[in-house]
């Protein structure tokens, strides 16, 4: 077999190890993917308004249609470091697991790639999986309409990919026993001001936080998807999230391969 | 046996930079031919490993030149790991996995075929008297299974060569001779092992050649029995004496014919002797008081470890 098709055989066999992982431990995906959303959704979209204490919306569409994108690149984002931030630092700096896959005849930088990759795969997953939820359990109407299912698509691709970059780059930054602390230093900030829960348009009022925000990946993956699932409601240029995605990717991606390397070669 | 060489190495230095750069290897040249069981034999610290890890692709040289069935291991890392397999000091098997999943999916990392990789994967099971525990997780085993199936694991993908770093590290003596006798068998099947070691009896029992190394270097390289056999003495004593100086016994002791040398050591002198049996007694009543304490070691890897360096292994 020559070097490239074994290459591609490695690579396909990581895949493979990881999907089958990812099946063995399947409730576990969906508890995690499922719970955060349902249940914001749950008391803010649908209790709220019926204790006649729903949020008041822009253009007078429901708080259900401004977060339905926001917690679909919340869930893409989460995977990143849940399916792949988690377990590398510990294969990397615990266990060393990882070694079996790095001593495989694919470049070790193809390790970190296959890594990336998986976990887009888990993010799309979660952003089909997470969809209904947003869209049924709101008590108001949601507003959604793809007008262009080419954007959703990259966007879906890209915010999965830029996941994916940015759990491999915490993954081979930080310790496992200092794992815990990602949640509260980068987890929790980059989710509140990761236009979530409001578009960046309406960050002009606190104009340092507007611009401030625009350093955080999070910020166009879920203006990205307000620009693809509900056009209605303010939101970046479409080029603008895609052009940011893309740079985020380029930037964390050779991050994280270059720590990937640095923590498997001595 | 056929003299190519499997594994060659050429002035081989690295030094780890850090606060404190630590020169780990100091120019080793080192040939392991097809089919030898070759031994690194040092103590914790002599630079083994990390020769090992520069063979295995794991950690780059600061200078020399590695060449795997050869293949530059430098230049092309992931071509020369087709032909190589390793087991590293720890348990690196996948805790996600099965123990039938950690060999089946290395067959895949390998370009096996699913039924490919399943039948290799049973057949290796049966082989290492695993079959029973291939539904087993990683956690689940003790320390000697673990090592049995990273070494199943190793050779799954039919490599030229399997690196063992420190194989027997942390087994009971039961799990120590089990492996002793997989590393046998795996070398009657004709595969090439270069393995390290900081046991002496381990690399005389199963090396065909051994290379002795400290602080970095290669400080001697042959047979176990030709390296016996240049140490000129058949035994050792170790006299273990009351008072710190003991030249003017060393001076005595020279003196007899069975005698080949003194030297001392942190707790009194060793004598090394080529005489036939009744020395013992001798050296006893010309030692008197002073003798506080004796041992006797029969020549092996460690007598010419401390001929060469003056201490022995464990120090």
């Amino acid at each position: 077999m020559n070097s490239s098709a074994l290459r591609w055989r490695a690579f396909w066999g990581m895949l493979l190890r990881d999907l089958s992982v990812l099946r063995r431990e399947f409730i576990a995906f969906l508890i995690r993917t499922v719970m955060n959303p349902l249940m914001f959704v749950f008391v803010f979209t649908y209790l709220f308004p019926k204790m006649g204490q729903g949020f008041q919306s822009p253009g007078g569409v429901g708080f259900g249609t401004v977060i339905l994108p926001g917690l679909i690149a919340v869930g893409i984002f989460f995977q990143g470091i849940m399916a792949t931030a988690l377990p590398l630092s510990v294969e990397i700096g615990a266990t060393r697991e990882i070694h079996d896959r790095v001593m495989s005849p694919l470049p070790v930088q193809m390790v970190a790639v296959e890594k990336i990759v998986f976990s887009a795969i888990q993010s799309i997953f979660a952003a089909i999986v997470i969809f209904p939820l947003v869209y049924f359990i709101p008590a108001t109407q949601v507003h959604v309409h793809v007008a262009n299912w080419a954007t959703l698509i990259v966007v879906v691709l890209l915010a999965s990919l830029v996941s994916g970059a940015v759990g491999l780059t915490i993954g081979v930054s930080v310790k496992p026993q200092q794992i815990g602390l990602i949640f509260g230093i980068i987890v929790v900030p980059v989710t509140f001001l990761g236009c979530v829960y409001y578009p960046w348009g309406l960050l002009a009022h606190v104009r340092w936080l507007q611009i401030v925000v625009l350093l955080n990946p999070l910020v166009y993956m879920s203006e990205g998807l307000r620009t693809a699932l509900t056009p209605s409601l303010p939101h970046m240029p479409v080029w603008a999230s895609l052009l940011a995605l893309t740079v985020s990717l380029a930037l964390l991606r050779s991050t994280g391969m270059k720590g990937f390397l640095a923590r498997i070669l001595s | 046996m056929t003299t190519a060489p499997i594994v060659s190495i050429e002035k081989l230095y690295k030094t780890y930079t850090g606060k404190v750069p630590i020169e780990a290897v100091k120019g080793i040249d080192l040939s392991v031919a097809t089919g030898e069981l070759f031994g690194l034999l040092g103590p914790n610290g002599a630079g083994k490993s990390t020769t090992i890890s520069v063979c295995t692709t794991r950690s780059l040289p600061t200078s020399g030149k590695v060449q795997v069935a050869a293949i530059d291991v430098i230049a092309h890392p992931a071509e020369a790991r087709r032909y190589m397999g390793v087991v590293p000091q720890y348990n690196t098997l996948d805790r996600q996995c099965t123990i039938w999943e950690n060999i089946y999916f290395h067959c895949r990392y390998f370009g096996f075929g699913s039924s490919q990789a399943s039948k290799r994967t049973s057949e290796l099971l049966e082989m290492f008297k695993l079959s029973e525990r291939g539904k087993s997780f990683v956690r689940e085993l003790s320390g000697g299974l673990a090592q049995r199936v990273q070494i199943a694991r190793a050779i799954a993908h039919n490599p030229t060569i399997l690196f063992l770093d420190e194989p027997s590290a942390g087994l009971d003596p039961q799990s120590r001779l089990a492996l002793w006798d997989n590393i046998r068998t795996l070398r009657q099947q004709g595969i090439t092992i270069l393995l390290t070691t900081h046991y002496m009896e381990e690399a005389d029992e199963l090396c065909d050649r051994v290379a002795i190394i400290d602080h970095g270097k290669i400080l001697v390289c042959d047979t176990p029995e030709e390296l016996k056999r240049g140490v000129e003495a058949q035994k050792i004593f170790e006299l273990h004496l009351r008072q710190a100086d003991g030249s003017a016994l060393a001076a005595r002791l020279q003196q007899l014919r069975e005698v080949a040398s003194v030297e001392s050591f942190s707790e009194g002198l060793r004598v090394f002797t080529t005489g036939s049996d009744g020395i013992l007694p001798r050296i006893v009543e010309i030692a008197g008081n002073n003798l506080r304490d004796i041992s006797v070691n029969e020549t092996s890897l460690e007598t010419v470890f401390i001929k060469l360096t003056g201490r022995d292994l464990r120090e």
